[in-house]
């Protein structure tokens, strides 16, 4: 885990910000009659950006890998479908903090349980609960099944009786899903600079040294998954609000799949690179799919590649910038011979702070 | 630098996902067709076919619709409802397509619904079957060519206790589809003074069908009604033989049981009964006609499928003709497509004011590997949509 | 229930169980030796049952076919360990989870290249395609017999060759500890490649001896991966012995379940499993 990144991180993650925050302002120019389905689209980017940071919590920073956390995403998603009213809006002011509570109660659940496993079988466990969910949403008959639910109107933002914030409107959803990135971000790097985020890290490098030290890690671990779990229902619940729809397959463990390869695509353990892999990966799927029908071979070679010529992401390549040494060191074929991987501390997550270029 | 690179990259990679497809939609453009198909995983036959059928009508007809070019927009649905609105966002907004159509699978089939009724975008679905498209969500620019759950299955009630039974197990997997087709059976079939002994769910899409054979087995029904398709079909009806029940039970089916599949299933599937609104071998010279074309075009027989895409074709077709070719006006054009009728391959074809199909359903059988067809199990047969208001 | 119904659920239960194990059996041994997650496990399956299909109708015979189905997916295995799985050893569990996520897309894509979409069968080969009659109006291929016994022989076999062989004991020593293998100069290299090639053989080879008890479709691996990974954990990751059971629990819970809990069928095999990690987090027999 990184505390302090080099500068270019802040200046280029505040450039590609301030990019996507006016959007309407170039939007229209670069992409024509095309400019409002690019919103759409980008606001679908910044709800899975939310989606892969929370869940950089728990791989990245704390060393859980979880194959369930689309639980929680549609969890989010089937709580807001389910509490809200059939006729009219419901206030965003109680819907948020009941999908974070239900979110919690379950992270607290589900967590308490799962947390007393390591390694692999933490993996498998979170998998168990993510299908335990995605079966019983099938198959129940208050979810609407495998068809899915409408939500037939979106929350609003009032304030006796008028409305600040008409979250049908997508420019204000647009803003409202960037704001939500921004506020994300900056939680979970003040989250990971704090006292807590010390003794995650720390559990994450040796969790029996932690342990040795003194530290309830369970506790923190759990407090982690909570909070993780918290914030994937939001992100989930912002899904659902977009086009006002909820279906089981936001639960099933091929979204948990998805958004951990966004995860590594953009660079695990760094919170911001989360956000670069959720731009890629809908980037990425977006452009195969218009080349061929058979997309998911392309996508399947671009996973395989990241994960052996990429391990640290594209947040890796901006933190630690490969020199023009190393990169005539490295032909693509010494990947496929063996015995000269990575160190695989290194690869695991990123190590020290890199050396400044001059 | 690297970072200007990188951006110009981007900016070039969205470029070419989005370059595809022209902004304009002045009238002698070509008329934009957006598929929203399955074309990889399990559905990606009936995504075949059903583009095979549409690409097969158009292309009778000159390649022309209402005498303008055709140009198809292909979007694999994925067969993944939690994708479904933003793919067919893509399809309205991003590449500005006159129509869409699709999808297969009905949970997709809701996604699209949603965008359908916020952009006002024309769809036709030429498969998923699940009722509420033409009932509870109807609207104005939703068309389906295919079938609802029930209508299929709601005949085989009748024809069940016809044929002397009286006591029934159905069978089907715990989806929203295949409940939606086994209650179309189970309500004319008790209507009729049949009695259910049990409904039996098996969780969706197991094909491990034992446990539940030795339960028919105890039950001891006069028939047993089932619903599944693809692979699970195959299976069933395989275990089903495989297991001797075949010689003492009648097997009755959705048609979408052996559809397709005939020569997978094979000996397994002599003598099972099932209603569809298609069957190959019907002796009319419009279907005579249509075996022949897509034999002769794709070397393959036709299934249900191909005559869904087909018949989506045809009502484009005829739609664009009595438009000229002017898309322009919108209720103009659902006007147009709402008074189709077709003299389709499954035999005559209106719409219902819900826009549905009013069709026959064919009792067929299989023998020596074909689904021959014994009769009329329905004729003309019209869903309920006392839910839709429009 | 009565005895009758009892026995014949109890003989589906224990077929399907045993099939499990077959399937889970590589992904059990490549877990525990070579501490691969292997998602593509499901992939394999499915593999082994298109050759089967595939060469059935080239060679006419379906032994033939699994005669030659068996080098193929050897060589598959050989293929994806040294090109891929070599860089993944010493790296964190997640990218082994990502690369073979990556692989399911591409095998999945790859089968609908080379044989399109559409649903396949392969009929019951000759020799078995009698039955006996169970009840009075319920017959049991005796093709899956056939099965059964296919299955228990080579967890037996199995079972020998870990118990002892000298093979076997460095495959225990590896589940146990890696490290010490490799400090044994043992050329770990050579064992790996090995063991993920019989890995992959052995759920391919699953797939093919099913393939005439169930229907060839695009996304058959997938459905089994995810039950295959539940009796891994179950029994016990990496132990033979542990997936041997962990097979016939899921077996039998699947079959029992949809009869006694129809409401739950979908669930139950997930709860047992967060139930046994609660009381043993490291599976039945770790």
């Amino acid at each position: 885990m990184l505390h302090t990144y080099p500068k270019r991180v802040v200046v280029i993650m505040l450039v590609l910000t301030a990019i996507v925050a006016i959007f309407p302002l170039w939007g229209p120019a670069v992409f024509g009659a095309q400019s409002d389905f690019m919103m759409e689209k980008m606001t679908l980017m910044l709800i899975l950006a939310l989606f892969a940071m929370s869940l950089d919590l728990l791989v990245g920073i704390v060393g859980l890998v979880s194959l369930g956390h689309a639980l929680f995403f549609g969890l989010g998603a089937y709580t807001l479908a389910l509490a809200s009213p059939a006729f009219s809006p419901a206030a965003i002011w109680w819907m948020a903090p009941l999908v974070m509570l239900v979110a919690a109660l379950a992270a607290l659940v589900v967590g308490f349980l799962v947390i007393r496993t390591r390694g692999i079988f933490f993996i498998m466990t979170t998998l168990a609960f993510g299908q335990m969910l995605y079966y019983f949403v099938s198959t129940s008959r208050h979810t609407g099944g495998t068809d899915g639910v409408f939500i037939m109107f979106r929350p609003s933002v009032e304030v006796g009786g008028a409305v600040l914030l008409d979250l049908d409107n997508p420019l204000t959803f647009f803003y409202v899903c960037l704001a939500m990135v921004v506020v994300g971000y900056l939680f979970l790097r003040w989250l990971t600079r704090s006292f807590f985020g010390q003794v995650l890290d720390g559990i994450h490098d040796n969790e029996h040294r932690m342990e040795a030290l003194g530290y309830a890690t369970g506790h923190y671990k759990l407090v982690a998954f909570v909070i993780s779990g918290v914030m994937a229902s939001l992100a989930g619940m912002l899904a659902a609000m977009q086009y006002g729809f909820a279906n089981p397959s936001q639960l099933g463990w091929h979204t948990s799949g998805e958004v951990l390869m966004m995860l590594i695509l953009g660079g695990m353990g760094t919170v911001f690179g989360p956000i670069l892999g959720a731009f890629a990966y809908e980037i990425l799927q977006h452009t195969f799919e218009h080349l061929t029908t058979h997309w998911p071979i392309l996508m399947g070679i671009t996973i395989i590649l990241a994960v052996l010529i990429l391990p640290r992401g594209i947040a890796g390549l901006i933190i630690d910038p490969p020199s023009r040494a190393s990169l005539a060191k490295s032909s693509p074929l010494r990947w496929l011979k063996p015995g000269r991987a990575a160190p695989a501390s290194e690869a695991v997550k990123p190590a020290a702070p890199a050396p400044r270029e001059g | 630098m690297k970072t200007t690179v990188k951006k110009t990259a981007l900016a070039s990679l969205i470029g070419a996902g989005l370059a595809i497809g022209g902004v304009v939609n002045a009238s002698d453009d070509p008329v934009k067709l957006g598929l929203m198909l399955p074309y990889t995983g399990t559905y990606a036959a009936l995504g075949e076919a059903i583009t095979n059928g549409l690409e097969l009508a158009i292309a009778r007809h000159g390649d022309q619709l209402g005498g303008r070019s055709v140009e198809y927009v292909k979007l694999d649905s994925e067969a993944n409802p939690s994708r479904a609105p933003q793919n067919m966002s893509r399809l309205v907004r991003g590449d500005n397509v006159d129509f869409v159509i699709g999808p297969v699978h009905s949970g997709v089939a809701m996604g699209m619904l949603r965008v359908a009724q916020q952009t006002g975008a024309i769809t036709i679905i030429p498969n998923a079957g699940l009722g509420a498209a033409t009932n509870e969500l109807c609207m104005p620019n939703v068309f389906r060519t295919s079938f609802s759950m029930w209508q299929d299955s709601y005949p085989m009630g009748k024809v069940a206790y016809d044929r002397g039974h009286r006591r029934v197990v159905t069978i089907t997997w715990d989806y929203a589809g295949g409940k939606e087709d086994i209650a179309g059976f189970e309500q004319a079939f008790t209507e009729e003074g049949g009695e259910i002994l049990q409904q039996i769910l098996v969780p969706f899409p197991s094909t491990e069908f034992q446990s539940y054979l030795a339960q028919i087995g105890s039950l001891r029904p006069d028939a047993v009604y089932t619903f599944f398709a693809g692979g699970g079909g195959v299976s069933f009806v395989r275990d089903y033989a495989a297991s001797g029940l075949k010689d003492s039970i009648q097997l009755l089916g959705s048609g979408f049981l052996t559809d397709g599949n005939l020569a997978a299933i094979g000996e397994a599937g002599e003598g099972v009964l099932t209603t569809l609104h298609y069957a190959e071998t019907l002796d009319t010279p419009q279907n005579r006609a249509f075996v022949e074309a897509y034999q002769a075009a794709y070397g393959d027989m036709p299934d249900t499928y191909a005559v869904q895409g087909y018949d989506t074709g045809m009502m484009l077709v005829q739609a664009m003709e009595a438009v000229g070719g002017d898309t322009s006006d919108q209720d103009r054009l659902i006007t147009a497509l709402s008074n189709i009728q077709l003299d389709s391959p499954r035999g005559p074809l209106a719409f219902s004011d819900s826009h549905h199909p009013i069709q026959n359903v064919y009792l067929r059988e299989i023998r020596n590997g074909r689904h021959e067809v014994v009769g009329i199990a329905h004729e003309n047969l019209e869903v309920p949509d006392e839910a839709c208001n429009m | 229930m009565d005895l009758a119904f009892f026995s014949v659920q109890l003989l589906n239960g224990l077929q399907y169980g045993l099939l499990l194990f077959l399937i889970a059996s590589g992904l059990t041994l490549i877990f525990g030796i070579m501490g691969i997650i292997n998602l593509a496990h499901g992939a394999m399956y499915m593999i082994g049952a298109y050759l089967v299909y595939d060469l059935t109708f080239r060679l006419g015979s379906f032994w033939l076919a699994i005669l030659a189905a068996i080098p193929v997916a050897i060589a598959l295995g050989l293929i994806i360990e040294r090109l891929f799985l070599d860089t993944l050893y010493k790296r964190d569990h997640l990218y082994q989870v990502l690369l073979t996520f990556g692989l399911i897309l591409v095998l999945n894509e790859a089968q609908r290249i080379i044989w399109g979409g559409d649903v396949h069968s392969v009929p019951v080969p000759e020799l078995f395609s009698g039955r006996i009659q169970l009840t009075d109006n319920l017959q049991y291929s005796h093709y899956r017999l056939f099965v059964m016994g296919v299955c228990l022989a080579l967890a037996g076999v199995i079972y020998w060759v870990i118990r002892h062989t000298r093979l076997g004991i460095i495959i225990r020593a590896g589940a146990v500890n890696r490290d010490m293998v490799e400090g044994l100069g043992i050329n770990v290299r050579t064992l790996f490649t090995l063991i993920f090639s019989v890995g992959v053989a052995l759920t391919a080879f699953a797939g093919m001896i099913a393939a005439p008890l169930t229907s060839i479709a695009p996304g058959m691996g997938d459905s089994i991966l995810i039950t295959c990974f539940v009796v891994v954990v179950i029994g016990g990751i990496g132990s033979i012995k542990g997936a041997f059971w962990g097979a016939i629990l899921i077996g039998m819970a699947e079959t029992f379940g949809s009869v006694l809990i129809p409401s739950l069928a979908s669930m139950v095999i997930y709860l047992i499993m967060a139930a046994v990690l609660l009381v043993k987090p490291r599976g039945l027999f770790a």
